[in-house]
């Protein structure tokens, strides 16, 4: 089992005293398995996968991944654990604007030590980015920045991946090629994926679904 | 609605608190710097007008002699007699003690009642004055002079420091003029009819009411000098205003369209903007001119002790409040505010209704603008190099300072930028790649605090470097030209005389420091005359000299020149010069005399006092074995009984030339603090805007593993070689800009050129004043950056942000 999840809670303070936003959620996902994470806005989707990226701590629960709970690392431990076990996918792409496609690619393989030239170069070829590699960011269409980021995070070959709606700025189509590239690349790569997701057509493509509902598991 | 609108306008500002003070700074410290300038140009200048209205009857025409040396009492008598009414001024240095004073004897009688700068009234007062014992001076000059023997000292607060009115009975005597007249002034009223001047004293030459003093015009090239530093620290605090106000505009974007999609129209919204700038103009300006009227008074002392050192101008060390200067202030601000908002007004006038908010874009420069910068640098570059070989005068000084200062700083950016596009290429590391390529991406946000940061320290080594050369070439030269171990000052020609006798064997040499002030090639200067002593063939500084020099001197055929003389004058050795008394003599060489406003010209003692007989003969070097001279100035003070400031020893003599040598150029050090300052606040207010865009930017990073201390490091990282990155393109500027203001604007104002010396430790202790001020204004920026909770990172993750 590559993360283990049990009896999450999180709150967040607001104006109106705090607010629970996850209430004792279990959840399992085994190595190289793919689960779609689906709720209305406001379930708790992101916020389970930022606990799991080890982006934040939960309030109580234990967040397992590789044997270890992440929510007992300190700041140093985190950001290892984010550099070596973890590839997050967000919907905003966040790629970083500074670097070509290229070196934004091979970022996090290099932080975290597991660059691999010929791996980055069947991955780009995948993604259809090799004629792309010298440009920038913000010289790229959506889909292409989305798959800049896909290649950032499989590049290192993390034993996790984490993705939050990484389609969601995407049409249709576009996002059903991405996803289909995503998940063909995980599996080459031998990663778990959990994949938060508004759109039960591409929950459908994964191995499992599930459903949050007002902080906890509805199915 | 407009007032709707405009609150909604106005109301970014309670959410942006940090964003308005720094407005609200960069319009002060800019009008504070400019108007505090201002101010202390202003004041001098009515101070000059003042003493030539005072000292030399300027509103009223004047008679000299045409060959300079002095108007006899019958060529008065003469004119008196044919009708025209002229009233004699006998005037000249004198030296009460170790107080030198300009006397300006005055006949009560005649002289116009508007010339008087001071009141007679009464026959009491009237038989007072012209009873020849009575000195009227300044209250400052009163407290210097204290109780001078058999005088009565008069106190009036309408007079310039150092200047003494007296009856012209008693310049006469104390002057030693014996009855030669310096000039007449002429009265506004006049009989018709009178025969022409010409035809009764065809030896004088008329010079009309209102001619602008000597000291103005020398002055002129300092006051410049100061209002090129204050436009410097102008600009730079305008760099501040222009960043602040761009960011916030581009922040309300977003604003401005919901405001225009909601009726408001785009000439009411512009109207709206225009206001709310003005009205920070203003509250910011007031605060400026404040700000600029204590610095103006912090700064006044030292710029008098400048002018004074460097001109021998006498400006009150207090300032005035003048109504004008309030007023210039104000508009200075809100002339400021609009030109260096103007560039975002305009976007907003031609922003179309349905153009998206990008809050950083204003961060961002194209490619093609970064090409026009370096174009227009290159220019500005090439016509400094262009002025600087064929230009002459002080205004082609200037405007190569000018162009040097403006061209590289325009050029920073883009060499920066190249910089770091080589460190980014040849980095190896993932994290070292992406730290030069994001300090790349700040570069266009922080290129105008970096342009600011280079002007203030290109300035400060400039400047330093020209301080410094200067020091080290008149410490040398007060060296060698103070050679007498010791300096005797005798109360009285009979004092003197006794004192000669008395001195015969019991010194090394007895060096006679006799002068006369007459008129030379049209230039009031002071003739010295030199004893014929190894000490001067050994120690003298020449820059120029014929190889027999000394001898020439000695035998009363050859002269010296200074520095100032000869460049002003463009005489050169072998030239020969009409003496006053209608000798000649030949220029055998050229000296240097640093800190010397006026001409010199150095003879041989013996033509001295051949030539001028009436020549005060009060003053003494000694030259006496170092060891002996406690023992000997005890021995002179027990024979003559003569005041401690009487006798001056080399020591103290060098101590006191090098205090006045600092005091002399303060103002300079502190104006350049304050340039740098500004700067150092250009840089903080930039950091601290690029903090507020910054997470979105490291949020990805720090996702990736990198802890959010170490991104702080980073930051700050990056800000030191940014600085230093500057620092080290500010050398070579400063550096060239050291040469132009020792070759060029120094020649062209002081009169002297100086050799350029470098002063690496200088640079390395400004280098450290960079590093610090580079950490204080990264500290809040990278603070808030370190302790910013991860649900602040996170939300940049959010897909509703």
């Amino acid at each position: 089992m590559i993360l283990s999840a049990r009896n999450i809670t999180k709150s967040y303070p607001t104006a109106e005293g705090l607010l629970p936003i996850l209430k004792g959620i279990d959840l399992d996902l085994d190595a190289g398995e793919t689960v779609a994470l689906t709720g209305e806005s406001g379930s708790g989707k992101s916020t389970l996968l930022h606990l799991a990226a080890g982006l934040d701590r939960p309030d109580a629960g234990e967040v397992i991944v590789s044997g270890r709970d992440i929510g007992k690392l300190d700041d140093r431990g985190r950001a290892a654990y984010r550099r070596s076990d973890v590839g997050l996918v967000f919907q905003q792409f966040n790629l970083i604007p500074s670097l070509s496609v290229a070196a934004n690619i091979s970022f996090h393989a290099r932080l975290a030590g597991r660059f691999d030239a010929a791996w980055e170069r069947e991955l780009t070829e995948r993604l259809g980015l090799s004629q792309l590699l010298a440009r920038y960011p913000e010289q790229l269409s959506g889909g292409q920045q989305q798959r800049v980021a896909i290649g950032r995070t499989l590049a290192a070959r993390p034993p996790l991946v984490l993705a939050d709606e990484p389609t969601g700025n995407l049409d249709e189509a576009t996002g059903d090629a991405v996803l289909d590239l995503m998940l063909s690349l995980s599996k080459t790569a031998g990663s778990a994926l959990l994949l938060v997701t508004h759109s039960a057509r591409l929950a459908d493509k994964l191995d499992r679904k599930v459903l949050l509902r007002g902080g906890m598991i509805a199915a | 609605m407009i007032w709707t609108a405009f609150t909604a306008l106005l109301s970014h500002w309670r959410y942006r608190p940090l964003q308005l003070a720094t407005l609200l700074v960069g319009v002060a410290l800019a009008t504070a710097l400019w108007s505090g300038v201002q101010a202390i140009n202003s004041e001098a200048r009515a101070s000059y007008d003042r003493a030539a209205s005072v000292l030399e009857q300027n509103r009223f025409d004047q008679l000299l002699s045409r060959d300079g040396k002095g108007i006899a009492i019958d060529t008065y008598a003469a004119l008196r007699r044919a009708g025209w009414n002229v009233s004699p001024v006998i005037e000249g240095d004198h030296r009460f003690g170790s107080v030198r004073i300009r006397l300006i004897g005055i006949d009560p009688l005649s002289m116009p009642a508007q010339a008087r700068a001071f009141p007679i009234s009464g026959a009491s007062d009237l038989a007072g004055f012209a009873g020849g014992t009575v000195l009227v001076v300044s209250p400052r000059t009163a407290e210097r002079l204290g109780r001078p023997e058999g005088l009565k000292v008069n106190v009036s607060a309408d007079l310039p420091d150092d200047a003494a009115f007296v009856d012209i009975g008693l310049a006469d005597r104390l002057l030693g003029a014996g009855g030669a007249l310096t000039r007449l002034v002429v009265g506004p009223d006049q009989r018709q009819g009178l025969p022409p001047i010409a035809q009764i004293a065809p030896g004088l030459a008329l010079q009309p009411a209102g001619e602008t003093p000597d000291v103005t015009r020398l002055t002129d090239s300092f006051h410049l000098n100061l209002t090129a530093f204050g436009f410097l620290a102008f600009v730079v605090g305008l760099f501040i205003v222009y960043s602040a106000t761009g960011l916030s505009f581009e922040q309300r974007r977003a604003t401005f369209r919901t405001l225009r999609a909601l009726g408001v129209p785009l000439r009411s919204l512009t109207v709206m903007l225009v206001a709310e700038l003005m009205l920070i103009a203003l509250v910011a300006g007031v605060i400026g001119v404040v700000l600029g009227y204590f610095i103006a008074s912090a700064l006044l002392p030292g710029v008098a002790a400048t002018l004074k050192g460097l001109y021998g101008a006498s400006v009150p060390g207090a300032l005035s409040l003048r109504p004008q200067w309030w007023a210039a202030g104000i508009a200075i601000a809100v002339l400021g505010t609009a030109v260096s908002s103007s560039q975002s007004l305009w976007r907003v006038w031609t922003m179309p209704l349905l153009s998206a908010g990008q809050s950083r874009a204003w961060a961002r420069a194209s490619a093609k603008a970064l090409r026009l910068q370096a174009a227009a640098g290159l220019v500005l570059l090439a016509g400094a190099l262009g002025v600087a070989l064929l230009g002459h005068g002080l205004a082609a000084g200037f405007a190569v300072l000018g162009g040097l200062l403006l061209g590289a700083a325009l050029l920073l950016p883009i060499v920066l930028s190249g910089a770091l596009w080589g460190a980014e290429r040849l980095s190896r590391g993932a994290l070292t790649q992406w730290f030069w390529a994001d300090t790349r991406l700040q570069l266009p946000g922080l290129s105008l605090a970096l342009m600011a940061l280079l002007l203030a320290l290109s300035a400060n080594i400039g400047v330093g470097t020209m301080v410094s050369s200067f020091r080290q070439t008149f410490v040398g030269w007060l060296d060698q030209r103070l050679a007498a171990e010791l300096y005797v000052t005798a109360r009285d020609e009979a004092e003197a005389a006794r004192l000669r006798e008395w001195l015969a064997g019991r010194v090394d040499a007895v060096l006679p420091i006799w002068n006369v002030e007459r008129e030379v090639l049209g230039q009031q200067i002071q003739i010295f005359g030199v004893a014929d002593d190894p000490t001067y063939r050994d120690h003298w500084p020449l820059l120029e000299g014929t190889a027999d020099v000394w001898d020439r001197l000695a035998s009363g055929q050859g002269a010296l020149i200074n520095e100032q003389m000869w460049r002003s004058r463009h005489l050169q050795p072998g030239q020969t010069i009409r003496m006053p008394g209608g000798w000649d003599v030949v220029v055998a060489g050229v000296y240097s005399d640093y800190g010397n406003p006026r001409g010199q010209v150095m003879i041989g003692l013996d033509a001295l006092t051949r030539h001028y007989p009436d020549v005060t003969r009060l003053r003494y070097g000694l030259r006496i074995a170092p060891e002996r001279v406690a023992d000997f100035r005890r021995r002179l003070v027990q024979e003559f009984q003569l005041p401690n400031a009487n006798i001056i020893d080399q020591a103290a003599l060098k101590t006191q030339s090098r205090a006045v040598f600092e005091q002399t150029f303060s103002v300079t050090g502190a104006l350049n603090i304050l340039t740098l300052a500004v700067a150092g606040f250009a840089m903080f207010s930039s950091l601290l805007t690029l903090s507020g865009i910054r997470l979105p930017q490291l949020a990805p990073v720090w996702a990736m593993g990198v802890r959010r201390r170490d991104l702080a490091l980073l930051e700050v990282a990056r800000t030191v070689a940014l600085w230093l990155a500057t620092f080290v393109a500010a050398v070579p500027v400063g550096l060239a800009l050291a040469w132009v203001l020792l070759s060029v604007v120094n020649v062209e104002a002081f009169g002297w050129k100086l050799p350029i010396a470098f002063f690496p430790l200088d640079w390395l202790r400004l280098g450290g004043v960079a590093l610090v001020a580079a950490l204080i204004s990264v500290f809040l920026p990278v603070r808030r950056l370190a302790t910013v909770s991860p649900a602040g990172l996170l939300r940049i993750f959010a897909n509703e942000r």
